[in-house]
């Protein structure tokens, strides 16, 4: 027995509300942070994520404030992304009661937040988040491209290459969503996955495409990701952290029961 | 209304620690604070920390807590967590060299690049991060009513290790074994975060705050 691997639900959080909604459409509120969270805590999750997906500036604060309240009531790991462009917006979230903080656009414009923020904070609280998108074509061996500005922006990176910087400058984690899968339900991109896990020595969470408990499960067994990230899946109640748990368990899979 | 003090010398966030130990015992006043008449008066100390040694040593000593805590913590209970535990040892490897409290036994060391498994098998990630199970290797007060091996959450990229085995409290795998808590007399510290482990954690943190540093 050793180290388990995680499963992580992802709320999406828009002016202080859970939002529930597939690729940024059809959105609905879906509740209180703190009762999803406290919900989700129940079910045995290992962590949760919170992304921030407030649109208007004036509101940013609002997540802070979300943070605050949960992490006075929910005592696991929480991890906050959305949004987050210098040191002083980690602070501010790591003050609030978050433990990590996930970076994304801001790393690729300007990388040596990445540096500064870890050598400030701590690896362990730098979550460096990628959206990859498969840019080879078929036949060609596999590679894949990063995008910025949530998934808008195509940047020229190559992911690998990219993870490996971002370890290389001190990121604590890497968070790794396929954009091909997102939203899918086809599972995760078990190839990219693997590229991403095999490259670097930090761990990784997989996301992006989750449909059922089997992807879940593969995602580690074949993916070989640290820790498997899913929103639908759970929001939509098809099932609960604690059937995750106990479906990868009776694959082998060590998880926290 | 008994106090809690939890040292703040700038090593990391410290709002959880205190929002965990309020949640946990509704009786007790936390306070954080770096103030020598707070933890003298406090009666219980917490001492957390997150971040490399080098740093976290030369903020106690700028603070003079060094040696506020050597006084203070001679009869208190005494709970180090995290780098909290890191710095009580006698020395680490972490930033070329870097000398503890030498309030307990034992030495921090970096987990291995590339660390592998014993049997050299599957490669281990850096750093130890997540749930990991924690061993009771001795009957302490501090794990009343928590299971044999509960999980705790862990995130370190050094760990520690002691050629005494009286005062290790619990022992975890990860590749290598290492000193998941440590105890003697009226201290005990833990190498993961009680604050994020759920009930596991709670639970440790409760009989902390019920503990009256003696050891039955």
């Amino acid at each position: 027995m050793g180290l388990a691997k995680r499963i992580i639900p992802c709320l999406d959080v828009r002016d202080g509300r859970v939002v529930k909604g597939v690729r940024f459409v059809d959105i609905r509120d879906a509740g209180d942070p703190v009762e999803v969270a406290r919900r989700y805590d129940k079910e045995g999750a290992d962590e949760i994520t919170f992304l921030d997906i407030t649109a208007s500036s004036d509101n940013r604060d609002t997540i802070v404030h979300v943070v605050e309240a949960v992490a006075s009531e929910v005592f696991i790991p929480l991890t906050v992304g959305g949004g987050i462009r210098k040191v002083g917006d980690i602070r501010c979230m790591l003050n609030a009661g978050a433990d990590k903080v996930g970076i994304n656009t801001a790393a690729v414009s300007n990388p040596e937040l990445v540096k500064e923020a870890s050598d400030a904070v701590g690896a362990q609280c730098i979550v460096v988040a990628i959206d990859a998108k498969q840019a080879s074509k078929e036949g060609e061996p596999k590679c894949w491209e990063i995008f910025t500005h949530g998934g808008r922006k195509p940047t020229g990176i190559d992911a690998i290459e990219w993870a490996i910087r971002m370890q290389d400058y001190g990121a604590g984690e890497i968070l790794l969503t396929s954009m091909d899968r997102d939203g899918t339900k086809t599972g995760f991109d078990l190839d990219l996955t693997r590229a991403v896990c095999e490259a670097v020595n930090i761990p990784v969470i997989a996301s992006g495409g989750v449909g059922n408990l089997q992807h879940l499960a593969d995602g580690v067994s074949i993916g070989g990701a640290d820790a498997v990230l899913a929103a639908s899946i759970f929001h939509f109640a098809e099932y609960s952290v604690g059937e995750a748990k106990k479906f990868m368990a009776d694959q082998g899979i060590e998880v926290r029961l | 209304m008994s106090l809690v003090a939890v040292i703040d010398y700038g090593m990391g966030n410290l709002r959880s620690v205190a929002k965990a130990l309020e949640h946990v015992n509704s009786k007790v006043r936390v306070k954080v604070t770096a103030d020598a008449a707070d933890i003298s008066a406090a009666d219980h100390i917490v001492f957390p920390g997150q971040g490399a040694m080098g740093p976290a040593m030369s903020a106690l000593c700028e603070r003079g807590l060094d040696e506020i805590l050597l006084r203070e913590m001679g009869h208190k209970p005494f709970l180090g967590v995290c780098l909290g535990l890191q710095v009580m040892m006698e020395s680490s490897e972490e930033n070329g060299g870097t000398q503890g409290l030498g309030l307990l036994p034992g030495q921090v060391k970096r987990f291995p690049d590339p660390h592998t498994g014993p049997e050299g098998g599957e490669r281990l990630k850096v750093p130890h991060m997540g749930w990991n199970e924690c061993h009771q290797v001795q009957a302490h007060p501090l794990w009343e009513g928590i299971d044999q091996d509960s999980r705790f959450y862990f995130v370190h990229s050094y760990y520690v290790t002691t050629d005494d085995p009286d005062e290790i409290a619990g022992s975890c795998d990860y590749g290598l074994n290492f000193v998941a808590a440590a105890c003697r007399e009226n201290m005990f510290a833990v190498q993961f975060h009680p604050e994020k482990s759920a009930q596991a954690g709670l639970k440790l943190l409760e009989n902390f705050l019920g503990w009256d540093g003696q050891r039955d």
